[in-house]
């Protein structure tokens, strides 16, 4: 017995002592774990549920729909199209990068693409979610779900894109849609344009309507796991979605413009209601496709929108500066007769030039019409009349009554990009050029020519004005816009001008008028444009008045003439401008159209035929007064 | 010597029942309640299901007690005759498997036999308690007082814990050295050594600083000062904290648990099930858990002082700083006080290996109860 116990008295209570004390330290170090669990879960518990809650409750933005724009009866211009698109989260750094490889051997995004989204992802505040491909096939979609599991913090979002289903068509009008630019943001503080997927207008009544069409975010509460992937939606607010518009534009008539213009290389069209301003047709050739911006445009497309010489991104209905030309000669007309420089029986010489000192200013007659009053000057567009009329009035009443018909500044209309021409002056001449106005400047605005410069659409604006009596309308782009939930009708149309009166005398701009009846129905210059003409007569009620131009763009001088040159030899970007610009019905006018052909040398011949097609399909269509053509919203 | 010889010298044989009465069924009721928290939290982890981990938690328990029960009916003399064996089996595997390691990619901590995969540091664990136990038992206090007999069992304690910090397991190392430590204070060592051992380890820190592996550095780096990399090495501590500081007092109710269900923990049927537990009973819960291993330890230390024998009293000490040392770091971990080192929550946390060396442990513990009055000969 005592082999097992020797000693053992002595080292058991060493081993009691020593156990006891061991004994209490680990209790005591227990209690530290205790007091560890009381500060975390007392003392700081609030913090960390906060903490727990930032964690798990994700706020996102739901973009909300953008409005949707029609023509004046209903017909879609800008709608949205459903969109796939691939989103990431930012997945705590480094996950990101191993995301995008794989994404990449799905979606081959190649290595710059790869590069700027790492950036995105870095940069993404509140896990907001980067779009990593938009526009998803469903072989794409379907192998991104397939490969989910391997792609944490990536999943399938649907989204919504702008389509544009007139395509060129519209474009300028529309324009289009793209990411947010800082200069976008300017003086907005709307929570949507943060969001990447977020698109903004950027051309076009995109853009002038984008306050509108943009509408309200709304909101939702998702519960999302560490990877940022949505494991359920707690709470949702629908926001807003954006204003719908109607547009003035006919769609049919403008592609009856598109398609009359579509024999030559560039031009432009403009119909309006002379009544109410509303543009019915705002044609500028060529166009682009808005939906390849919409879809993403690539480097190259861009380079050769920018580079074709047509400059088709370039809307010429307001903003192609152009000489008007004889269709000026409206404007020199009144401007002498309403400053009594003329009366309307006086008649002026016309020998086929003028001689002012030395230089020798040409009637386009080149024998000269001999002698004519104002009505027959217009109807025959005789120059020698207009330089003497122009000097008689002096430029400062003629610059006065440009001015009243809508010359040397915008409309604003709203479409971004409108050009408001020059109407020079003194004061412009002295200021821009450091010399005088001199009395050959006048003769040259008389016609139209020299530092005059217009826009269709100031050419359409003016011949309304003639049109309707002398009042001011504006053009107009936007006919109704209300938001989705409303009802969204055109206004009842107007028979009367609501604009104010520009104070003209009626006399003189029935005279005007009359001249430029005289143009097509009374043997003036565009006399083979009336439209019963070669004794056919048709459709009496669909009479017009207008007034043709030719725009220099390059003088062709005595020595070139005597060697041969003419209009029709010269390379197309040196040739004349042709213009023209009519209204109808003569006797109770209604529309206005102005048409440009760049380069198109002869405005009779080339824009003359143009506009009277034109003309006559507005009349007959009358789009301002059939609002039965209306399509209701619902019925898209 | 023989087995036989020794069974001879045995005065007093007890009885089979008295032995299954001896048995501490409140221990085993204790146990089973701890596994039975495990199961719950391994539920909750798994998002309410049984599968993959709950079920088979419950069943590897089942088994392991069985084991535990079978432990603690063997004669100490028998473990004390095995525990060179053990030892030296362990110190085999743990070689091989850092040979293994070395040959296959990176960390290795397990090897595979046939259909089980054993880790060879859970074995050293209760091998080194073994062989400790049996070295002091011989000796007498004035020789375990000596410094010369303190070598032997630093190089026992030593080898083992090499062993294992080349793996690399920076836990299982702690928790060899810091149990063998305990085990070497209780039998007698004088307390001069420890704090000259204390000032040496302080010394070497810097030169275990150039040992250390990357990810062992960012650890502890981490572990210093958690807002250094918030989404990075600070993010385990960082989620783990928040998930056991929104539990508050009561928790947010069982299945309820954010921070687990939504992935924001990292490993939580694992290392990090204290706070998937705690998240969801609060700190109510919390008390519970610590308090039933509390008495898994008190009742340790009631064995130990009960056993008639040397080797019986320092068995139950190890095995009792075993489970203590388990419990604490593992707590001390997932509550941002220590490092994560990658010590489970014996029990509790999912994973077979240290389900069945813990319910051996306590099968010893439980079988120095059943045998506390054998007598063992001194003999080295």
């Amino acid at each position: 017995m005592m082999r097992y116990r020797k000693g053992d008295n002595e080292r058991s209570s060493l081993f009691t002592r020593r156990a006891l004390l061991l004994g209490g330290a680990q209790v005591a170090l227990m209690s530290a774990l205790v007091g560890r669990l009381y500060q975390l879960q007392v003392l700081e518990t609030q913090r960390f549920a906060t903490l727990a809650e930032e964690n798990r409750v994700n706020l996102r933005l739901l973009p909300p729909p953008r409005g949707l724009i029609f023509d004046r009866i209903g017909q879609p211009l800008a709608v949205n199209r459903n969109n796939f698109r691939a989103v990431a989260t930012s997945d705590r750094g480094r996950g990101a990068e191993l995301l995008l490889d794989r994404l990449d051997q799905i979606l081959n995004l190649g290595e710059a693409e790869k590069q700027r989204l790492l950036r995105e992802l870095r940069r993404s505040r509140n896990a907001q979610p980067v779009v990593v491909r938009e526009n998803l096939g469903w072989e794409e979609v379907a192998r991104l779900e397939f490969n989910a599991p391997d792609l944490p913090g990536m999943f399938i979002d649907l989204g919504q894109t702008r389509d544009y289903p007139e395509g060129q068509l519209m474009s300028h009008i529309i324009g289009y849609t793209g990411r947010v630019s800082d200069e976008d943001l300017n003086g907005r503080d709307d929570p949507l344009l943060s969001l990447p997927t977020m698109r903004f207008g950027k051309k076009g009544m995109e853009r002038a309507l984008e306050d509108d069409l943009r509408g309200r975010a709304g909101a939702v509460q998702v519960e999302v796991n560490a990877v940022g992937r949505v494991v359920r939606e707690l709470d949702r607010n629908e926001g807003q979605a954006g204003d719908n518009a109607l547009l003035t534009i006919d769609l049919e008539l403008q592609r009856f413009a598109a398609d009359r213009l579509a024999e030559h290389q560039s031009g432009s069209v403009v119909v309006m209601d002379v009544v109410t301003g509303d543009v019915i047709v705002m044609m500028s050739t060529p166009g682009f496709d808005p939906n390849m911006f919409a879809r993403g445009i690539t480097q190259g497309e861009w380079r050769d929108l920018l580079e074709a010489p047509e400059r088709p991104l370039h809307n010429k209905s307001i903003a192609g500066v152009y000489p008007p030309g004889s269709t000026y000669k409206m404007v020199t007309a009144l401007a002498a007769l309403e400053s009594k420089a003329i009366e309307p029986w006086t008649v002026l010489p016309c020998p086929g030039f003028l001689m002012l000192g030395d230089i020798k200013f040409h009637c386009w007659l080149a024998g000269g019409h001999g002698g004519l009053n104002v009505q027959g000057a217009i109807s025959n567009s005789c120059d020698c009349f207009f330089y003497e009329a122009a000097r008689r009035a002096g430029v400062d009443k003629i610059a006065e009554t440009a001015a009243k018909l809508g010359f040397g500044h915008s409309s604003e209309l709203g479409l971004p990009g409108e050009s408001g021409g020059n109407l020079p002056t003194r004061g412009w001449k002295q200021e821009k050029y450091n010399i005088p106005w001199q009395q050959g400047d006048t003769f040259n605005l008389g016609i139209g020519q020299g530092y005059m410069t217009a826009t269709p659409l100031q050419l359409a604006i003016m011949t309304s004005r003639i049109a309707n009596g002398g009042y001011a309308v504006q053009p107009n782009l936007l006919l109704a816009k209300a938001a989705p939930r409303d009802e969204l009708s055109p206004p009842p149309t107007r028979e009367t001008p609501a604009a104010p009166s520009l104070r003209f005398s009626p006399q003189f701009i029935n005279l005007v008028r009359q001249g430029m009846n005289d143009v097509v129905n009374a043997g003036g210059t565009a006399a083979q444009l009336r439209i019963d003409a070669h004794g056919k007569l048709v459709e009496p009620q669909y009479r017009f008045a207008g007034k043709t131009g030719t725009a220099q763009v390059k003088r062709i001088t005595e020595r070139e003439r005597a060697m041969g040159i003419t209009q029709a030899s010269l390379p197309w970007h040196l040739r004349h401008h042709a213009l023209f610009v009519c209204f109808g019905p003569v006797d109770t006018p209604r529309y206005a159209c102005a048409v440009i052909v760049e380069h198109g040398q002869a405005g009779g011949a080339t824009a003359g035929p143009i506009g009277r097609d034109m003309l006559l399909e507005t009349m007959k269509r009358d789009p301002s007064r059939h609002t039965d053509r209306f399509k209701k919203m619902a019925s898209l | 010597m023989s087995l036989g010889s020794l069974s001879l010298s045995t005065p007093a044989p007890v009885g089979f029942g008295e032995k299954i009465w001896r048995i501490n069924w409140g221990l085993v009721l204790v146990l089973s309640a701890i596994a039975a928290v495990g199961v719950l939290a391994l539920y909750s982890a798994a998002g309410g299901r049984l599968e993959p981990w709950a079920g088979r938690h419950a069943m590897r328990y089942g088994m392991a007690l069985g084991l535990c029960l079978i432990v603690a009916l063997i004669h100490p003399k028998v473990w004390r005759w095995l525990a060179w064996p053990i030892y030296g089996a362990s110190m085999l595997l743990l070689v091989a498997v850092d040979v293994i390691g070395k040959i296959g990619m990176g960390a290795q901590r397990w090897l595979v036999l046939g259909p089980i995969q054993i880790q060879p540091s859970e074995i050293a664990k209760v091998a080194v308690i073994l062989v400790l136990a049996r070295y002091y038992h011989g000796l007498t206090r004035e020789q375990a007082e000596r410094f010369v007999y303190t070598l032997p069992p630093l190089v026992i304690i030593l080898a083992p814990v090499g062993l294992v910090m080349v793996q690399p397991d920076l836990g299982t190392a702690m928790m060899v050295l810091l149990g063998g430590a305990a085990l070497l204070f209780v039998a007698g060592v004088r307390l001069w050594m420890f704090l000259g051992a204390v000032v040496a380890a302080i010394g070497c820190l810097p030169f275990a600083w150039s040992f250390m592996h990357e990810y062992q550095r960012k650890r502890v780096l981490t572990f210093l000062d958690p807002d250094r990399d918030p989404l990075g090495a600070g993010y385990h501590i960082t989620q783990s904290k928040i998930a056991i500081g929104s539990g508050g007092l009561f928790g947010k109710g069982f299945l309820k648990g954010t921070q687990s269900a939504l992935n924001f923990l990292p490993e939580k049927q694992t290392d990090f099930i204290f706070t998937t537990f705690v998240e969801e009973w609060g700190m109510v819960g919390a008390l519970v858990l610590l308090a039933l291993f509390t008495l898994v330890l008190l009742w340790g230390f009631s064995i130990a002082l009960r056993s008639q024998h040397h080797f019986g009293r320092l068995v139950a000490l190890g095995v009792t700083s075993m489970m203590f040392l388990y419990v604490f770091i593992n707590t001390s971990m997932v509550m941002g006080l220590l490092p994560v080192v990658g010590v489970p929550l014996p029990l509790v946390s999912n994973g077979g290996t240290a389900m069945v060396s813990v319910m051996f442990a306590c099968g010893l513990l439980i079988g120095v109860n059943v045998y506390r009055d054998a007598q063992l000969p001194l003999a080295r």
